[in-house]
């Protein structure tokens, strides 16, 4: 068994060409292989969010996240690029699709690919994920406590995000959504509204809701770590991602 | 949880951040997880030049104790000069 796998930073092609930094991991072995598009959380590009690619690629993925502040200039870290991107409200969603798509087609051009396309997105990368879903033709997508996919963000947030409710008839794949019961973005009222709309448009979705957890339970650098939910729904991922992204 | 709700203020003066001293024009004030301090949630801020580019930024993040404390603070120290005495106006009136 070859278990080896190579990470670094590469660049990808987003959003009208847009030169996009990213992370890559990928296996060295030669088995055919999916890939999934990682979306980082609000707080940006972070060390986190590389250890979850690698993740993905210690389990026979190909994983990439690109930064979606990268516009905001290279060589700023990307705490400062993360401010730069909250003060203007956040990233467009026609920029996001853009850039998942760039980051989609990266994957399938490597060695290996089997053209199957995950996406998996934490805290506004879950509503973005839902999103890119609704967007592009993907094969499995995984919303981590994502806000604002029924509910609008508060008045006077400054935040661009809207409600994408509307747009889940054009789901494109089956959803795979993990929540914190303790969570207010997105409360479990929220949660049901969404399952209820998938229910009723006949798609495809697998909803856990986790007790004792709140927002942002799989950050494993952040007080809000919480280690039953986050492994048993690293399960769950990983389960879900061999039913829909296998060869 | 995020709360998304940003505070964004206009400010005049001057911060020291990892490339030095800049012009302040703009803040940023929430309530959010914080980039670095253990703390689930902090109050944060960010004095920013936006002209200067991402990198003018000095941040902070505080609990919600400190960060009272601070607005505290600010207005005794405040009230402890004569009015108007750090005013924009009158810096300017006086060079």
């Amino acid at each position: 068994m070859n278990d080896a796998i190579w990470a670094g930073t590469v660049t990808v092609a987003g959003h009208e060409d847009a030169e996009l930094e990213a992370y890559l991991a990928r296996p060295l072995g030669d088995q055919p292989r999916g890939g999934v598009v990682v979306i980082h959380h609000m707080p940006g590009y972070d060390q986190a969010s590389k250890e979850i690619v690698r993740r993905f690629a210690a389990h026979g993925y190909a994983a990439v996240c690109p930064n979606l502040y990268s516009r905001e200039g290279a060589g700023v870290s990307p705490d400062d690029q993360a401010a730069a991107a909250r003060a203007k409200g956040g990233v467009p969603d026609e920029q996001l699709v853009g850039d998942v798509a760039g980051a989609a087609a990266h994957l399938n051009g490597l060695e290996h690919a089997n053209g199957k396309i995950g996406v998996i997105g934490f805290c506004s990368g879950g509503r973005q994920t839902f999103l890119a879903a609704c967007s592009l033709q993907i094969d499995a997508a995984v919303d981590c406590y994502g806000a604002f996919v029924v509910n609008e963000p508060p008045a006077g947030s400054g935040m661009k995000a809207t409600s994408v409710l509307s747009k889940s008839p054009d789901l494109s794949c089956p959803l795979l959504g993990l929540f914190g019961a303790d969570d207010s973005f997105p409360g479990p009222e929220e949660v049901g509204v969404l399952s209820a709309e998938l229910d009723k448009l006949g798609k495809e979705h697998e909803f856990h809701t986790y007790p004792d957890a709140g927002h942002g339970f799989f950050a494993v650098d952040r007080p809000s770590y919480r280690p039953a939910a986050a492994v048993d729904g690293w399960k769950k991922i990983f389960d879900f991602y061999g039913r829909h992204l296998g060869a | 949880m995020c709360t998304y709700l940003t505070q964004k203020i206009e400010l005049d003066g001057a911060a020291k951040g990892a490339t030095g001293w800049f012009t302040v024009s703009d803040g940023a004030v929430y309530v959010d997880h914080p980039f670095h301090a253990c703390h689930e949630h902090t109050l944060n801020i960010d004095f920013t030049n936006p002209a200067e580019g991402p990198s003018a930024r000095v941040a902070v993040e505080l609990t919600e104790e400190a960060a009272l404390a601070l607005v505290d603070a600010i207005q005794k120290a405040l009230a402890s000069a004569p009015p108007g005495l750090a005013s924009g106006g009158h810096a300017r009136a006086a060079s």
